[in-house]
């Protein structure tokens, strides 16, 4: 995996770890992110990571291009020698499947869809091979999911799923992007899924909803009051189907201030992963429950 | 103090120098489009240069002010009038409690900065006034102004009417505008002739154009050095696996109409772009309007740092100018 340096303009510094995604390219472009932020190269004033490569804001008032490259490079090689070991949270996000709102929002919009005839959800499960609808949506809940970068818009996360390649998830995006998505809709494009944060346009198939806010700027909701971002890249994500019932349970959870999204502390050694994958999954899931 | 909003212009926003540090987060800096407009309206009214102030795209707003004021109207052409009696622009003028302060039609430029001594006093949010639609976040509620607002002004420190920007210093984009490039990011995508079509062709500002980006049309469609698409990019050849987005860079979608993003920029996606507009440059942007003729230019990085310099160099001399 050999990493590409190049400028974008005279503030940005842009590092791709691999053209192609892969868990091994996210993890090397978060570890070296962090590797940068830690290093407190002077004139470093934003870092920001991506699914496969990484983004370094910087003041050329400060530092020059030639000289930001050569520290950015010099952490390369610390970071490859680095243990493949990550200190995060998981959380278990509920998701209401096939629900009214992405339901009616996509029959809006059909005509841009590939197949007309049939919801998201039954195309992509269609084209993924999955026997049915529920089959479908058991992989997709069950195993876990890194939030591989956070950003388009404010706090939507989008994220790669913890599984071999041959088991990923791959949907088009609508042939012409919709006007509307309900906002914390669960959808997914190319080899990402992702929550929108806020309502608007989107091209991403839609597959359910959230009860749980993701991004709050006036920072009401309990878990929002330090700040109105939830997601940070690195963290993992376990969706939990819900029906009906539990989804306006949750909703009105949330508005009385008393919904607390399941999180645990969790180490993740990306090593044990590649033995074994739905073992470490499994072991995840487990202290997500308190096992 | 407070400035009563009898009507919105199109889309009139509170703006500051922005809120850098979260678009690792997908939150854009934001801020005034044309940054040394902001600057300079600031220092013509005895403000900051951060502090907030009005930005309004191609028809001004009209506003009553409830206390006297002193207020500069930067950046376009669009000559402002105080109970129907024309300003100047680029120059600190005196507004009365109980006048109205309005816009004619707009003659160059695309947006117009107001300042008001005192700055328009909304909370900050994130460390910024700066109004940033999407996520409902800082300026006035969250949103572009509409009639019935009433805004708060801070306190205003001693300052005098009369005082104004050099013309020397009030730059405009050419025409054909020049925005300068330099070239990357995923530039190799291209085949040569495409990249020397690029800089060649003349190029115009699409309708589609705001504070997160401008659409260029006209120019030659992009072709694409051949490849098997890689895991994750997507099928089309202008796909990549979603990454970051600089500020200034410049996506094609499926190879045909250039996107430069700008200060409310969308922070990644999975289109590759061609390089980025230089740092120097970014506010000729925000003058721009639909149909302008465009030129993207090609320079080096040493030449972008020394339009950066120069740019440096125009600021100190306002703020001498204006000391």
């Amino acid at each position: 995996m050999s990493i590409r340096y190049t400028f974008g303009g005279d503030e940005h510094l842009f590092v791709e770890c691999s053209e192609e995604m892969s868990l091994e390219a996210f993890f090397k472009s978060l570890s070296m992110a962090k590797g940068v932020r830690e290093s407190g190269i002077r004139g470093v004033t934003e870092i920001c990571p991506a699914n496969a490569s990484f983004q370094v804001k910087f003041d050329p008032d400060l530092i020059h291009p030639d000289d930001i490259l050569r520290e950015v490079k010099a952490i390369e090689g610390a970071a490859e020698k680095a243990e493949p070991v990550l200190k995060t949270r998981i959380v278990e996000i509920p998701v209401f499947y096939n629900d009214p709102w992405t339901h009616e929002t996509l029959m809006r919009f059909r005509e841009r869809h590939q197949d007309p005839s049939g919801t998201d959800l039954d195309y992509a499960a269609r084209i993924n091979g999955y026997g049915s609808v529920e089959d479908f949506v058991a992989a997709h809940s069950g195993s876990p999911w890194f939030v591989s970068m956070v950003g388009f818009v404010a706090g939507l996360p989008f994220m790669y799923q913890m599984v071999e390649r041959k088991r990923q998830i791959q949907v088009p995006k609508y042939l012409r992007p919709r006007t509307d998505t309900p906002r914390l809709t669960v959808g997914h494009g190319g080899c990402f899924g992702c929550i929108y944060s806020v309502r608007g346009a989107g091209g991403y198939q839609m597959f359910g909803i959230t009860p749980m806010p993701i991004f709050d700027p006036a920072q009401t909701t309990s878990y929002l009051r330090d700040f109105m971002v939830f997601f940070r890249p690195g963290d993992i994500v376990k969706f939990k189907p819900i029906d009906r019932d539990a989804y306006d349970q949750a909703v009105e959870d949330v508005d009385r201030g008393r919904f607390a999204p399941p999180i645990r502390e969790v180490r993740f050694d990306l090593r044990d992963f590649q033995k074994d994958i739905d073992g470490t999954n499994a072991k995840l899931e487990g202290m997500l429950h308190g096992h | 103090m407070a400035i009563k909003v009898l009507h919105h212009g199109l889309a009139t926003t509170v703006q500051d120098l922005g809120r850098p540090g979260y678009f690792h987060l997908g939150i854009p800096v934001g801020g005034a489009m044309d940054r040394f407009a902001m600057r300079a309206a600031n220092l013509l009214v005895g403000n900051d240069e951060g502090a907030a102030g009005l930005e309004a795209v191609f028809i001004g707003p009209k506003l009553e002010f409830t206390e006297d004021a002193l207020v500069a109207v930067t950046g376009a052409d669009m000559p402002a009038k105080v109970d129907s009696v024309v300003q100047p622009g680029w120059t600190a003028f005196k507004v009365k409690a109980g006048q109205t302060l309005t816009f004619d039609f707009l003659k160059s430029g695309a947006r117009i900065l107001i300042a008001v001594s005192g700055g328009i006093d909304v909370p900050e949010a994130l460390g910024s006034r700066s109004t940033y639609p999407i996520g409902a976040l800082g300026g006035y509620k969250g949103r572009p102004l509409a009639a019935g607002d009433e805004l708060p002004v801070g306190k205003a420190s001693l300052s005098s009417e009369g005082r104004t920007v050099p013309e020397a210093l009030r730059r405009t984009p050419g025409l054909p505008a020049a925005l300068r490039v330099v070239p990357g990011l995923y530039w190799h995508r291209l085949t040569e002739a495409s990249q020397e079509n690029f800089f060649a062709d003349e190029w115009k500002v699409a309708n589609e154009a705001d504070r997160m980006g401008y659409r260029f049309k006209g120019g030659r469609k992009l072709d694409f050095v051949a490849r098997d698409q890689p895991f994750g990019a997507g099928s089309d050849p202008s796909n990549i696996v979603d990454s970051c987005y600089p500020y200034g860079s410049i996506q094609v979608p499926g190879g045909t109409e250039p996107i430069i993003l700008h200060r409310d920029a969308v922070s990644g996606g999975g289109y590759f772009m061609v390089g980025t507009v230089i740092s120097a440059d970014m506010d000729l942007i925000g003058q721009l309007q639909p149909h302008t003729p465009t030129r993207f230019v090609k320079v080096t990085m040493e030449e972008a740092l020394a339009a950066r310099k120069a740019r440096q160099a125009s600021l100190a001399q306002l703020r001498e100018a204006l000391a």
